[in-house]
């Protein structure tokens, strides 16, 4: 043997490459990129033994009944309106600008940054469905209601903050929240005619 | 003019491309970390409603998703074409969800921001989401999110 110094040959690596694109695109194609995103909603607490006997006194000016039938119909208190006009209706609603009686009732608050306002926080709005509503028209109700708080806090954030409500610091937004807070409630199904 | 060389046959420098898999790999683990395995083979199928007033599920580890809809074209002739729920892997009834919520709460670290998800086909009836809705209250899985697709 001699001692010559043997070159050991270099391995040929020009391949990894496309190992390593390969793994890439399986990688690609199994995972998912897309950021999920939806309508968030806060349920309620589950009942009480006593909270269930209590139940709580609402006065009728304070309470916007939107019911859905198992047909999709919508129906806005007393008069059957289209998803599209919920919006609207229920932003003069929350707000009742020029303070009517059939409206919600205000109440002076004292709210940090705001000062003291009138506002409607007794308001509910209660989103009856029926057990054959389809969920697509739950979900604009939904969609809808959102939109109108959304609308009302981001006029709000306007006229005393002069940015949308979404560039607002975290105290802002809070007293925001407190001036129009978000108040959905969602009784338990009832079966309005459809089947039974 | 003098200082043209004559032509001579060059030949053009190979590129060395020692450092490409690296660049690959790196961009392999970037998408290895920024994206997330899909969750489950769906047994349903479903398109979600589309909305405007949408938030972004951005803590997708404290994320639990339940599907709702009609079985997917392969197994209706098992199933049927009602609608079911889904729940990781298999099918189940609305009062499962008490367990599945459990479950996926055990495995979180931060288990006080665990929202559900519910991924429910839009011709669904009420009723079915009401159940898991009322489960899901049972079960003090307050935080939901019904997932949507934007719509302008």
């Amino acid at each position: 043997m001699g001692k010559k110094k043997k070159k050991v040959p270099a391995l040929n690596s020009s391949s990894t490459a496309d190992i390593s694109f390969i793994l890439l695109i399986f990688f690609l194609v199994t995972t998912s990129m897309d950021t999920d995103s939806g309508l968030s909603r806060r349920l309620p607490q589950p009942p009480d033994k006593e909270q269930e006997d209590a139940q709580i006194d609402v006065k009728e000016r304070n309470v916007l009944n939107v019911r859905l039938n198992a047909a999709g119909a919508l129906m806005c208190n007393s008069d059957i309106i289209d998803v599209n006009l919920l919006c609207d209706r229920a932003k003069e609603f929350i707000a009742n600008p020029n303070d009517l009686s059939t409206l919600p009732e205000k109440h002076a608050k004292t709210i940090d940054l705001l000062g003291n306002c009138y506002v409607t926080d007794k308001h509910v709005i209660s989103v009856q469905t029926d057990r054959g509503t389809p969920y697509e028209v739950y979900f604009q109700v939904q969609n809808e209601l959102v939109r109108a708080y959304n609308e009302l806090r981001d006029e709000l954030a306007k006229s005393k903050f002069g940015r949308p409500y979404e560039a607002l610091t975290d105290e802002q937004k809070v007293a925001v929240r407190a001036y129009y807070p978000q108040k959905i409630s969602e009784a338990e199904p009832k079966t309005y005619g459809g089947t039974k | 003019m003098a200082g043209f060389k004559k032509k001579e046959s060059r030949e053009m420098p190979e590129m060395n491309t020692s450092s490409l898999p690296d660049l690959i790999f790196t961009i392999l683990f970037f998408f290895m970390i920024v994206t997330t395995m899909r969750e489950v083979t769906l047994k349903v199928k479903f398109t979600v409603p589309s909305g405007t007033e949408l938030e972004k599920l951005t803590k997708k580890s404290a994320v639990s998703y339940i599907y709702v809809g009609p079985p997917t074209d392969a197994l209706r002739a098992q199933l049927g074409s009602s609608t079911r729920i889904q729940l990781n892997d298999r099918f189940a009834e609305p009062r499962e969800v008490m367990d599945f919520v459990a479950q996926e709460r055990q495995g979180m670290t931060n288990q006080a921001e665990q929202i559900i998800s519910i991924k429910a086909d839009s011709r669904t009836q009420m009723g079915i989401i009401t159940d898991i809705k009322e489960v899901l209250r049972k079960s003090w899985a307050l935080r939901i999110n019904y997932s949507a697709t934007r719509r302008n």
